[in-house]
Formats: C-alpha cells, structure tokens, sequence
C-alpha cells in the first residue's frame, strides 16, 4: 500500500466536487440571482460577498486549492477513459461520457470566467452588475456563458449522483434510479436559476 | 430448401501477437440451430474464404460449451458474448466476429486473460481453510444468504465486463468489475469474511475499487446477469469505513 494514493486522491477528488466546491457553485448562483432584481440588488449582494471577513483564506481554501485539485485530477480522469457509447447506449454510460466533457467544458469556462472577473478585480477593475453586463453584451459571449453555465451544473448535479455511489450512500439499483431523477431535477433547477440570473444581465 | 441457405461471416484476424488485424469473410452452409462454435467448427473443418481461397482455419477457444466457462467470449456484431451461447438464428448477417482487444490477443479471437486471474489473486479471490491440522467446520451460513452469494459466484471470469467498461484500456490499471465483486462474494462467506480487511485493503490499491467510473456498462453486458454495479457501491460503502477505521483505529479487531 506504501505509495500508492490512487484511491485516497479519486475519494478527495470526489469529495471536494461536493463539499466546498460545489457549494460555492449553489451559493454563487444564488447570488447571481440578486440580478434579476436590479443592478442595485445584485450590487449589493456582490459587496456583501466581497466584503466577508477573512476573504483571502475563504477564497484560497474554499474555492481555489479545491477547485484546482478537482481540476487538475478531473482532467487525468477524463483522459483515462476511453468513451464507447456508440457500442454500448445506455444511459448511464452516456452520463459518465458527459459528465468527463462537461468537465473539461466547465475547466475551460471557469478559467475564461475567473480571469475576466476575480483577476481583473485583483488588477484593481471593480467588479459589478456593469462589468457582467458589458460581457455579455457581446451575444457570443452570452452564448458561452450559457453553454458555460448549463455545462457546470450539469457538471455539479450528475456528480452528485456519483458521490453518492462512490462513498456507498446509494448501493442498491432503486436507490441510484431515485437518485438519478433526484439529480436531474437538481440540473433543472439550478438551470433555471442559472440562465435567469445570466439573462439579467443581457 | 435449406441446402443452399448460407451464413456470412467477417472475422477479424490476426496471425501473431504482435502483428496487423486483417478482416476475411466466410460463407459457409446454413445448418439449422448453429451456434457461433458450430459455425467456427465449420470453417475449421474447410478452411476456404469468402473469394474460394484457402486460408488458414480461424483459431478460437472454447471449453463448456454451455456458457459456464467464459473462455469463448468474443465481440459479436459489436457486442462481447460467449460465443457458444450466440445462435446464428438470432444474429443480423454477416455476422461480424472480433477478439476482445482489452485483452491480448494472441492470434484471431483468442485472447490471454491473464489479467484478471492475476487480479483474482491481487484480491485474494478464496478462502483460506488449508492448515496443518483439521480446523473442523466453520461458521454457518444462512440459507437466504447462500442463495444470494450464489448469484454472485455464477461470475466465470469471461472478460465481457472488463471490454464494455470505458475506464478498462490501455491507459489505466483499473482491474475491472469482476474482481471487485468476487471481493464482496468471499467477504460475504462467513469463513472469507474472517479476511475482509486484507482484501478491502486490495482493492484500495493501485487500479482498485476507486477506478470505477460508474458507466454501469459492466451490469448491463455481464451474460450471468450478476450486479455488478451494486456489488461495486457496496464494496465502496465498506472501503468507506475500512478507511476511516485504518485511518482512526478501530475497536473492532
């Protein structure tokens, strides 16, 4: 066993999908929603978030150290897999090739994403309800913000469902099929919420 | 009526281990109730091509003839099968027959398995009751418990699993579906479970239990109908608390 991490790395990996960074994602649409009240209300929420105490250690040890982990051992998974859903068409197979696309689809729009906001806002850019609306301003920038968004809580939901399998919560087939619905319900909603607040900005 | 009735067959071939895969055709006469064997048989028998040329006979290998062995498992009009199982009434011509190329081959459609009986040991795939004196018998098992091990020994190590599973390639160690669930059939063995811990431990190694990417492709192709899926989140529920106890200590010996 000396040496050998696979398994602790793939039981981080699939933990820190969830737990924090996939609460930061819920928490980050739920505020993005502030925009379909208004520039005021989204201004507000985006300052109070701003504004937490301890913002530095939160940003570093909530969101970055994990999401670049998450990030970095995603893309060796999604590599290793060899996709053969033309052979074999079942469903949850389909799901285990978008879930690894989605993926890379969702590292590439979070990069994009980070660098046009948190790293401009480190250049001393302020970050606001204008800046969002000056990027998709630009429909092909809409375009990818949506394909984006959908593509990360696609991400986020179907991960859930393999959480579950992968830590034993659901063994047994009915328990995953519930699961399964629960997840996709999760997609939609979080979908909603997502492209609304997206929208509000356009 | 059925005398001049054929069956066509495209057969990927490949002469040596490491050399090109090449595709010959076959005709050869209908029989009724041929199976895929029966068909190879035939074409053993008269080893002429589709073009009349003659060719080497197409090597294969089968064993029980009764789809308890998995030694004949092969890719059938893209699916991997047993082959003695495959009757050529219910298959759509030409019959395409292809190795299972997760695996060595090592000429035409046989294949080396060897992977996964090395896993089978890696796991430790049995129960130790040799020793140098009589042990006597060992705990009993429930008889519901029994019928519902006995679903999972039905496992014949045919390989089928490990060809339809998307994390089973070239690039990765993963050890597959079927040595992961012969692991939950021996710990669920009152006498096995005695080594439950050593073979949890197994398969959180390199290429173990944490490979699995839940394409689930494993359950719907196993030709035992054994689940597999459910043996693999199990297994994960029990490496969850196999972990935490090797991680914590444990009172529990």
């Amino acid at each position: 066993m000396a040496g050998n991490r696979e398994f602790y790395y793939r039981r981080l990996h699939s933990l820190l999908g969830v737990i924090p960074v996939g609460v930061f994602l819920v928490q980050h649409l739920v505020v993005n929603h502030f925009a379909t009240r208004g520039p005021e209300a989204f201004n507000r929420a985006a300052a109070f978030m701003e504004n937490l105490p301890f913002r530095y250690f939160l940003e570093i040890f909530v969101i970055f150290l994990p999401l670049l982990f998450h990030a970095v051992y995603g893309i060796y998974i999604a590599f290793t897999a060899k996709f053969n859903t033309r052979q074999y068409g079942y469903f949850r197979n389909w799901m285990f090739m978008l879930q690894r696309i989605t993926g890379i689809i969702t590292l590439i729009f979070v990069v994009w994403h980070v660098y046009e906001t948190r790293v401009q806002a480190a250049f001393g850019v302020q970050v606001n309800y204008d800046m969002m609306a000056n990027i998709v301003d630009n429909p092909f920038m809409l375009g990818f913000y949506i394909v984006g968004i959908l593509s990360t809580v696609f991400h986020f939901a179907n991960g859930l469902w393999s959480f579950c399998v992968s830590w034993g919560l659901t063994v047994s087939p009915r328990s995953q099929q519930v699961f399964t619905y629960i997840t996709m319900i999760i997609f939609i909603a979080l979908s909603i919420v997502g492209i609304r607040a997206i929208l509000a900005f356009a | 009526m059925s005398e001049n009735k054929t069956v066509r067959f495209i057969i990927t071939r490949q002469d040596r281990p490491d050399s090109d895969p090449y595709e010959e055709e076959f005709v050869i006469p209908y029989r009724p109730n041929m199976n895929v064997i029966s068909a190879l048989m035939e074409i053993r028998r008269n080893p002429v091509n589709a073009k009349g040329e003659k060719t080497t006979p197409v090597a294969w290998e089968m064993n029980c003839l009764e789809e308890v062995c998995g030694a004949c498992s092969m890719v059938i009009n893209g699916k991997p099968r047993q082959a003695c199982a495959a009757l050529i009434d219910k298959l759509e011509q030409p019959i395409r027959l292809e190795p299972m190329r997760t695996f060595p081959v090592i000429r035409d459609l046989v294949i080396d398995r060897s992977r996964m009986f090395d896993a089978l040991k890696r796991v430790k795939a049995w129960i130790p009751i040799d020793g140098t004196y009589d042990l006597g018998p060992g705990p009993r098992m429930p008889e519901r418990k029994r019928q519902w091990a006995y679903e999972l020994s039905k496992c014949m190590t045919c390989g089928v699993c490990l060809e339809a599973c998307p994390n089973v390639n070239s690039k990765s160690n993963f050890i597959g579906p079927a040595p992961l669930s012969q692991v939950r059939l021996f710990n669920a063995h009152p006498t096995g479970a005695m080594h439950k811990a050593e073979r949890l431990r197994a398969i959180m190694g390199d290429g173990g239990l944490a490979n699995c990417g839940n394409s689930q492709n494993c359950v719907q192709s196993c030709p035992k109908g054994i689940p597999l899926t459910t043996s693999i989140a199990a297994l994960n529920r029990e490496t969850t608390i196999q972990m935490f106890r090797d991680f914590f200590g444990s009172d529990e010996v």
